[in-house]
């Protein structure tokens, strides 16, 4: 009796065992072609991807893997040859990645902008001001609580840009009010609403951002806070695995008459988060 | 507290509608995590044995090794998974970056100390008992290894699953070799990350209940096969 159930639950053994590396090997092997798009977290946190992904897989039949990070997170992803494309939104570092060869071209697909968000109650007085530099000058020197990315995405470089052309960054000394999160824009937007601070968003982001509270925008529109996003074709020459003929048929859909329509209807709560950039730009 | 109760009122929604999206991920997270125990417990239980019955230079530095190994960061087995499997990596050609399987194993590496420890633990205590009469049997290494492994299955069964537990529970690995992939390598952790960072509280919530429901489950068993076993000993 102890034998014949020694060996029932030996052959159950065996049985989950093979259980498990069938399913290792099936979870592994992808159905179809694939290509993973390494790409800022607005892209993807806005919901655009989840819009687009589905129509682009019905009409090409290729799946879109999104890995979403910060921007330099994305771009060494694609340097080290783990994504195929890249969607970022910082020109100088999108250069630099195709003149030193890691990328084929940089295509302008889209923009939206950047607001400055804050309180409602406003402690540093910047609702209205419509040059950023001076609505960050004046949370500076009321030392009024602003919360940075920290993370080398896109909307960090940007606002240190910003500190930068203010004659210098913030420095260890400022820690008392300025607060880098080390995170993503919703992570970083969840700790502004929580010790009512300032901080640079993207549009998209802050429209979809769910845990709003006092915030509300108070800078915006100036071309400062222009914010375009761009497609880059990881280069075959750097990493010969890369899937480039459906990488490219990606960026070919997304910046044609088609693909470009579909950015622009793209509506949260009414309202248009991205507009498209593709076709201007092919035209000069 | 307002938060807190809208927050749960649209969880139970979610857990009552059975979202097909939450569905997808609960269902990935166990197919990883299980997959990822079995694998380790196939590794660590002979492993385990055979480091406790076979007297070898450098033992000890083993068994301390394996101890300490049990507190690794979660992380850091995924930075350094992270940096094998891309392609730049020594196993790039693999491909496994970002796939399901990269999860698997990172949370297999992480698993593996617990039960090889927890193995050495108690076939070395269950030698001490039955040494005499296994050796009057002129058993071999490797019988030893099989019955002492049968005897104390309450006790190792227990020691996987809290493995389990610690597999199923754990983001900072998943979400660096998995990248958090919709339809693809998305988990209830990773998901929790996300929607967090989203300001969406009440799908976060959702996911957190039915991970500490599955903790629950897999304490109660715990507890119930220690029991049992810890009975029929004395």
């Amino acid at each position: 009796m102890q034998e014949t159930h020694r060996k029932i639950l030996s052959a159950a053994a065996v049985l989950v065992v093979l259980a498990a590396v069938a399913s290792l090997v099936f979870l592994s092997s992808p159905k179809g072609p694939s290509i993973t798009v390494a790409s800022t977290t607005s892209t993807e946190n806005s919901g655009l991807f989840g819009y687009l992904l589905p129509i682009f897989m019905t009409e090409t039949g290729i799946n879109v893997r999104v890995v979403a990070v910060g921007t330099g997170q994305a771009i060494r992803m694609a340097m080290k040859g783990d994504a195929d494309v890249l969607l970022v939104h910082h020109r100088a570092s999108e250069e630099k990645f195709v003149n030193e060869g890691y990328g084929v071209e940089r295509t302008a697909l889209m923009h939206n902008d950047f607001v400055i968000v804050g309180p409602a109650s406003d402690p540093a007085g910047i609702k209205g001001t419509e040059d950023p530099a001076d609505a960050l000058r004046r949370i500076r020197s009321s030392r009024a609580t602003f919360v940075s990315r920290g993370d080398d995405s896109g909307t960090h470089k940007r606002e240190l840009g910003l500190w930068k052309a203010l004659g210098s960054l913030p420095r260890n000394d400022d820690a008392d009010w300025y607060r880098e999160s080390g995170a993503g824009q919703g992570a970083t937007l969840n700790i502004a609403s929580e010790v009512d601070g300032y901080c640079l968003s993207d549009r998209a982001t802050w429209v979809k951002f769910a845990n709003k509270r006092n915030l509300e925008i108070l800078v915006q529109g100036d071309p400062q806070l222009l914010n375009p996003y761009s497609l880059i074709l990881v280069s075959k020459q750097k990493h010969p695995h890369v899937r480039t003929a459906e990488g490219q048929q990606f960026i070919d859909w997304l910046t044609s008459e088609h693909g470009q329509e579909l950015i622009a209807a793209y509506r949260v709560d009414g309202q248009q988060l991205f507009f498209p950039d593709a076709l201007e730009a092919a035209k000069e | 507290m307002d938060e807190f109760s809208n927050a749960s009122r649209t969880a139970l929604h979610l857990l009552a509608e059975m979202h097909p999206d939450l569905i997808e991920i609960v269902l990935l997270s166990l197919r990883v995590s299980l997959s990822a125990v079995v694998l380790a417990a196939l590794l660590a239980l002979p492993l385990g044995a055979f480091v406790a019955l076979k007297p070898f230079p450098g033992r000890r530095g083993i068994v301390i090794l394996m101890n300490a190994l049990m507190s690794l960061p979660p992380v850091v087995v995924g930075l350094v998974i992270y940096l094998l499997l891309s392609r730049t990596g020594p196993f790039g050609v693999t491909g496994l970056l970002f796939t399901p399987a990269a999860m698997i194993i990172a949370q297999c590496v992480l698993v593996f100390p617990i039960i090889a420890a927890l193995t050495r633990q108690t076939v070395f205590d269950l030698h001490e008992e039955y040494d005499e009469y296994l050796r009057s049997l002129g058993a071999g290494t490797w019988q030893k290894i099989t019955t002492l492994l049968w005897d104390g299955r309450a006790r190792l069964l227990t020691g996987i699953l809290a493995g389990f537990g610690r597999a199923i529970a754990e983001v900072g690995a998943v979400i660096i070799v998995g990248g958090n992939i919709v339809h693809s390598t998305r988990v209830m952790t990773t998901t929790i990350a996300l929607e967090t960072s989203k300001g969406d509280l009440g799908m976060a919530l959702g996911l957190g209940i039915i991970l500490v429901l599955i903790a629950v489950v897999v304490n109660t068993a715990v507890v119930t096969i220690g029991g049992s076993a810890s009975r029929r000993t004395l």
